[in-house]
């Protein structure tokens, strides 16, 4: 209880608070905008973050009394050890790193923000993409001594297979380059090469120095007046949330809630889209057809809802609707079948095994999956190399997943809720991977072997001229030809091609 | 014929109020989401309900979440006998008027050996009267899930916690081996006799639990609001002096002023704070000039630095 009497300012009894007047009112015309920082200690994320949280005031004085007396020391500018403030457990502290991954909360007038806050060092791969699941922006951080390191390629490659959109580059520690504009210009022009190599068109660079806060949440006209761009928290202020409204609709059932006789609802989240009474759905994957009678919340009987929301639904006739099921709009179904294409993060030591069974879970559905690996991402080169043993943790790759019985899908690309999926090993239960869905796989195959002989799979042309010669009729034992329409023979030889 | 609403008899039905901003929306939604995943994927769940202001948002979100169906696990309480005694009358009135299966449970050991706040400390106290009940009342409802109010911008050890944190059969908390948890894919498979504790708040923030107290109108025990009440002052805190086992000590008296509480908990560990906000927007008003986090009034979270991580790895919330 000692630490109670810090210093005056602290107790509770020095809390007097003036007669309060109508502050204005804080309007969030927004959901929060959720972002990873990427980068290592040396980068200073710690203080960026540190810094982000102090100049929005999310810092309470009894927290900072509370890191003064810890860290006993202060920088030269009076301001507490930010990694103290961030580093919360205390294996952290005493080992001086950060372990895993750790969520901040802070706010403008304009928008409130989550930050997935993940360390930079080992194991980087599988905490970054536990904070990039959910996060719409990137912030990259880059030391304006060193420019962009192997590692900044990495996370940059990372964030944007995990599904982000937006980069911000922090070009940090810009006090130490005596404001060199030249040197913004290459980093920032190599940068923004190798993003849009990524796919990411979205990309902000923005000179700072976290430490001296400047073009953190304040503007530095006076130490980078060539500058003209957004500070970071103006350029996080003008960032996009993700929305899947856009697209059909789709909910996976969570639970089916029958609280008397007459009432019997679906209720789940929104994964994309939007619905109001009378729209068709589908149920799948049974493929029963219904139309929607009700929107049902707390807040009164609704005329429409939208990805995002949490609702129960009624339908117009007695259908078999379980949880796992989803339902979807008639007209824009997604994928459903017994293999498919994704793309995964191995998150355990012990790694991704072939053929092994796992637990799937995506949306509200689990079921048995077996996994066979195809290649694996080289983080060094960019470029993916076959690979077909076990992924072993941090490794990314691709894979082809076998269900035993229907599953459901979107591709990632269009629908990150119903694209997504976690592994869990049936031994130790344990979340193994995290996977993308990237495209459904045809059922057949274009070239396989079945006992002792070859199948092959060709466009029915080309199968009738084959079989029809000598040499094919004198080796019927070793191969057989199965006929298929060209459409299916592409789909077959593209399924190859990604593969590698 | 379709089914219908209003067909069925729904007890409490709700009131039309405007919309939230898609702020709070978004926050509720998801809240919601982890209700629904929680209670469909665990064969007995439990909502800890501390009769605090979060507890109060949680019970809300979890009347929602069901709607119109009853709220389908019971809630408990963790009586250690010395809260206050407004907070017990709200709960008791509240478990009542919203139909809930509220569940009571004090240590009785703890009681039997007289064990107080005064006499024992706060630390030794908190241990047997909270986390130990905590567990006991655990075991003995045989549950494999608990819902709890904790936020992650409340505490250092909170901010890395998982929205399923998973404990093991004596209830221990392993930071540094917590699941990798993605998008809001809920892993929640787990043997027998272990469990998870499920936070469906954690990316709320102090504002927003009051925003949306106000958006609702979800009541609150009356002591978040001012009013004059009588008082001492010990180790710099105000201590509500209005049960009859608060001792004075030398050189203490009851004094009276206008004070609240910022949170609720054990009223001798919990020290109020001055204020003439007796009102949803002028609380409100207050926070948003505070420059003091709300655990600040909470003796055990000082007992030493690190001191939350150690309780919840013991199995405290």
């Amino acid at each position: 209880m000692s630490a109670s009497a810090a210093s005056p300012a602290h107790t509770a009894s020095a809390t007097i608070l003036p007669f309060a007047e109508s502050v204005a009112r804080v309007t969030r015309d927004a959901r929060p905008l959720r972002l990873i920082t990427c980068g290592s200690v040396d980068d200073g994320k710690s203080t960026l973050i540190g810094r982000l949280l102090w100049d929005t005031k999310a810092v309470k004085e009894d927290q900072a009394a509370t890191l003064a007396r810890d860290s006993g020391s202060q920088n030269d500018l009076g301001l507490p050890d930010f990694a103290l403030l961030l580093d919360g457990l205390q294996a952290e502290r005493e080992q001086g790193i950060t372990i895993d991954v750790a969520y901040r909360y802070f706010s403008t007038d304009k928008r409130s923000f989550i930050v997935a806050d993940t360390p930079g060092h080992e194991q980087y791969t599988r905490n970054m993409a536990t904070g990039a699941s959910t996060a719409d922006l990137a912030v990259l951080l880059a030391d304006a001594r060193v420019g962009l390191l192997e590692q900044t390629r990495r996370h940059a490659t990372i964030a944007s297979l995990m599904g982000i959109r937006q980069f911000v580059l922090a070009v940090n520690k810009f006090d130490l380059v005596n404001y060199d504009r030249e040197i913004f210009d290459r980093i920032s022009h190599e940068f923004r090469e190798f993003a849009l190599s990524l796919g990411v068109r979205q990309i902000t660079a923005i000179p700072m120095s976290a430490l001296k806060g400047e073009n953190v949440v304040s503007s530095a006209s006076d130490t980078m007046p060539w500058y003209e761009g957004p500070t970071l928290i103006e350029a996080l202020e003008l960032a996009t949330v993700r929305s899947t409204q856009t697209g059909g609709f789709r909910l996976p059932v969570q639970r089916v809630v029958r609280p008397g006789e007459s009432f019997r609802g679906y209720q789940g989240t929104v994964a994309g889209g939007s619905i109001k009474p009378g729209d068709s759905v589908t149920i799948l994957p049974s493929g029963m057809v219904a139309n929607v009678s009700q929107i049902v919340t707390f807040d009164l009987v609704r005329n429409a809802a939208v990805a995002g929301d949490a609702v129960t639904l009624v339908l117009d006739r007695q259908v078999d609707v379980a949880r796992g099921d989803v339902i979807v709009s008639v007209d824009a179904q997604p994928m459903t079948g017994t293999a498919f294409d994704a793309q995964l993060v191995a998150l355990q030591q012990g790694g991704i095994e072939p053929g092994k069974r796992y637990w799937l879970k995506s949306g509200s559905r689990r079921q048995r999956v077996s996994v066979e690996p195809l290649s694996q991402l080289d983080l060094t080169s960019g470029q993916w190399r076959p690979h077909a043993s076990a992924l072993n943790m941090n490794a990314i790759g691709k894979v082809r997943l076998a269900f035993e019985e229907t599953a459901v899908f979107d591709t990632y690309e269009q629908n990150r809720a119903t694209g997504a999926f976690i592994l869990i090993d049936p031994d130790t239960l344990n979340t193994v991977a995290g996977g993308m869905i990237t495209g459904k796989r045809a059922n057949l195959e274009g070239l396989k072997r079945e006992g002792d002989r070859v199948v092959l799979s060709l466009p029915a042309d080309l199968a009738e001229q084959l079989m029809a010669s000598e040499l094919f009729a004198s080796r019927r034992d070793e191969a057989e030809i199965k006929r298929v329409t060209a459409a299916e023979a592409a789909t077959l030889w593209r399924n190859a091609g990604s593969d590698i | 014929m379709p089914l219908s609403v209003q067909e069925t008899e729904i007890k409490n039905p709700p009131v039309s109020r405007p919309p939230l901003d898609p702020h709070l929306k978004a926050l509720e939604n998801e809240a919601i989401h982890i209700f629904r995943e929680v209670a469909a994927e665990f064969d007995n769940p439990v909502m800890l309900y501390s009769i605090g202001k979060d507890s109060s948002v949680l019970l809300h979100l979890a009347r929602k979440a069901f709607y119109p169906g009853r709220v389908p696990f019971p809630l408990l309480h963790v009586d250690t006998t010395w809260k206050f005694k407004e907070m017990i009358e709200f709960r008791d009135r509240i478990a009542d008027e919203y139909d809930l299966d509220l569940v009571v449970h004090t240590n009785k050991r703890g009681a039997e050996e007289n064990i107080t706040p005064f006499t024992h400390g706060s630390a030794f106290y908190t241990d047997v009267m909270k986390t130990e009940a905590l567990k006991q009342a655990l075991d003995a409802g045989g549950y494999d899930a608990a819902f709890g109010g904790a936020r992650r911008d409340e505490e250092a050890s909170r901010a890395k916690e998982r929205i399923y944190s998973f404990r093991t059969p004596d209830h221990k908390w392993d930071p540094r081996n917590q699941r990798p948890e993605l998008w809001n894919v809920y892993n929640g498979m787990i043997r027998k006799g272990e469990s998870v504790r499920a936070f469906p708040l954690s990316n709320w923030t102090e504002v927003d639990i009051w925003r949306y107290i106000q958006a609702e109108d979800i009541p609150l025990v009356p002591l978040y609001y001012a009013a004059t009440r009588p008082y001492v002052e010990r180790d710099g805190m105000m201590i509500l002096a209005e049960d009859l086992r608060l001792e004075l000590l030398p050189g203490e008296e009851v004094q009276h002023g206008s004070i609240r509480f910022r949170t609720l908990g054990c009223f001798p560990l919990t020290g109020a704070i001055r204020s003439t906000a007796s009102n949803l927007d002028e609380v409100i008003a207050e926070l948003e000039i505070a420059t003091v986090s709300e655990r600040q009034g909470r003796v055990i979270d000082r007992d030493q630095s690190g001191s939350m991580e150690k309780k919840k790895r013991e199995g405290y919330f």
